[in-house]
């Protein structure tokens, strides 16, 4: 199996990651061949097999849920002091509606 | 201290040393840095040092000393910390050119626990981007070299943390663990390496990359020290809702415990075709067990075959969930070429990430799009519930299972990059034990003609790390770590 340009340039738009023409015909074989591996699942009888989402649940229902409890958070400033642009306590971005 | 008795220490050999003023904390965190500043040009293991913290650390062990106080079951010892594991205040990149400049804004709950115990970190170790790989060769800040041997990987994806406690520039260190990457690198190297079980170590500050598989784990030159990380960590911890209520017994204590009869089971799907001097240095490694008193006997494991493929459709769909926040607004670098704020997240992750992590997000959101959930990523699950399940029918008949860690010792550097489904079918051996969530540990296990450490791997049921431990010290007592 090996995906087409279109499906590989499909899913990069998908996950908003700009691929290079080469890293494009690259992503057809390497993604064709892991797939190709991981359909061997479908040789797998799985009906009646409960999906495995979590690995331990031996705690109660509600022992996990948190206490309501107001806990200060890292504040305005620390929380931006790794943006690469902000401005009166935002974060700055290019603009996002264009104008025709 | 001497570079030979300070790349040889042990947790008791440091407090030895401040219980009987040979030196102080100060004085052993000033030689460390200094002596894993000057040794890290050799390995890159190190991407940098964290001097400022170390000594405050310490101090506040001498200060605990001099009042004649408890510091801490790790008081002064010198950790390493995989730079996937948040330091506050302290350089945090992952390995990737997306986080270069990112430093923490909080710590981790290890590291709370870690320097609450007492313990020193020097500084950050190199690892794959976000910890996707198996050779740490998908660094941004360059590859490690395996201080065994080096012209060849480390191993990853923690293969910096592995590689300082084999150079000694750690006494300890913290990895994190999704599909082996702390007991292939220990392997690799030539260390204890241990993941926990599932919920054991809280995750809270440690960097997401496939959720349900993620957790963090000790480094050690010994299975006493490594137990002793692991205890110091270990606990439930409401910052993360799936860390476990499970009591912790005390680790060191199970090192005593007797293993004659104890039944070790050896799964057969795992030794098929192994013909190897790994294999040879495993069947080497059974036949101490056997000496010892273990009860070795042959097991199954039927799913084994469907792991790899189990395994990385669930952390390719849940890796590409968890780095979609890498988007150049809140904490990562930008890309400057860019108008929209559309443009702006397609340039900064495109020249952001490394190929491998591109590789996996782009998988992941494959088998997550419309039409392809059920084929991949809920089969998937159902999988790994019967590859739960094949071990814990396994644990009905036996305490401990016993495998290799990996199918080959340290390959030599950009021998397997060309080829991801190669470099995937390599982890074989350690993905099954992440998911079912079970304890396991890698222990040296010898070397081969050309000198390369194999990891010989331990896995025990849920919680039951103290029975793995015992295991793993009588097999070190025995001698096996020599072969």
């Amino acid at each position: 199996m090996k995906l087409t340009e279109q499906e590989v340039r499909y899913v990069a738009a998908l996950a908003n990651l700009n691929l290079s023409d080469e890293e494009v015909a690259k992503m057809c074989e390497d993604l064709g061949e892991v797939l190709t591996h991981m359909e061997k699942l479908n040789a797998l009888d799985t009906a009646g097999v409960e999906p495995m989402a979590q690995v331990l649940s031996e705690a109660g229902e509600t022992a996990t849920l948190a206490e309501d409890i107001d806990r200060p958070g890292i504040g305005n400033e620390a929380a931006l002091a790794n943006a690469p642009l902000s401005g009166a306590g935002f974060f700055k971005v290019p603009k996002v509606i264009e104008r025709s | 201290m001497t570079s030979s008795e300070i790349s040889s220490l042990t947790v008791a050999r440091v407090r030895q040393g401040l219980a009987g003023r040979e030196f102080s904390a100060v004085e052993l965190a000033q030689e460390a840095l200094r002596f894993a500043e000057a040794e890290n040009p050799k390995t890159n293991a190190y991407l940098h040092f964290s001097p400022e913290r170390a000594l405050a650390a310490a101090r506040r062990v001498d200060e605990k000393l001099g009042r004649g106080e408890d510091a801490g079951v790790l008081a002064g010892v010198p950790v390493a910390v995989k730079d996937v594991i948040l330091t506050e205040g302290v350089l945090t990149t992952c390995g990737s050119k997306l986080l270069a400049n990112y430093v923490a804004p909080y710590d981790a709950t290890a590291i709370i626990s870690l320097e609450a115990a007492g313990g020193v970190i020097l500084g950050k170790t190199n690892c794959d981007e976000f910890a996707m790989g198996s050779s740490t060769e998908n660094s941004a800040f360059g590859p490690v070299r395996n201080p065994v041997a080096p012209d060849r990987v480390p191993g990853g994806s923690s293969g910096g943390s592995a590689a300082v406690t084999a150079q000694g520039t750690a006494v300890l260190a913290l990895g994190s663990d999704t599909g082996g990457s702390i007991r292939q690198p220990a392997s690799f190297c030539g260390v204890v390496g241990v993941t926990p079980t599932y919920g054991r170590v809280s995750r809270y500050g440690l960097t997401a990359f496939a959720s349900s598989l993620d957790h963090i784990g000790p480094f050690a030159r010994n299975v006493r020290d490594a137990a002793l990380l692991l205890q110091v960590i270990a606990g439930r911890d409401p910052n993360d809702a799936t860390s476990a209520f499970a009591p912790i017994p005390d680790y060191t204590a199970a090192l005593d415990g007797e293993v004659r009869g104890l039944k070790v089971g050896l799964p057969r799907e795992y030794f098929q075709g192994l013909a190897s001097e790994t294999g040879d240095r495993i069947a080497k490694g059974v036949e101490t067990l056997k000496r010892l008193g273990c009860e070795v006997r042959e097991i199954s494991l039927p799913h084994t075959e469907y792991a790899i493929g189990c395994y990385y459709i669930i952390c390719t769909a849940e890796a590409s969930s968890n780095l979609a926040r890498y988007d150049g607004v809140r904490y990562t670098m930008r890309s400057p070429r860019s108008e929209t704020l559309s443009d702006m997240y397609r340039n900064t992750r495109g020249e952001g990430f490394g190929a491998e992590c591109k590789r996996r997000i782009m998988l992941g959101t494959y088998v997550l799009s419309a039409g392809y959930y059920d084929a991949y990523y809920l089969k998937a699950q159902k999988v790994r519930t019967l590859i739960a399940r094949d071990f814990s029918q396994a644990f009905e008949q036996v305490d401990a299972i016993v495998t290799p860690v990996s199918p080959f010792p340290a390959f030599k550097l950009g021998e397997k990059l060309d080829d991801p489904l190669e470099m995937y079918l390599s982890d074989i051996y350690t993905i099954t034990g992440d998911l079912a969530g079970i304890p396991c540990m890698s222990v040296p296990c010898g070397r081969t003609s050309a000198g390369l450490p194999v990891g010989m791997q331990i896995l025990a049921n849920h919680f039951n790390e103290a029975g793995m431990f015992r295991l793993a010290g009588a097999f070190e007592a025995a001698g096996g770590f020599e072969g």
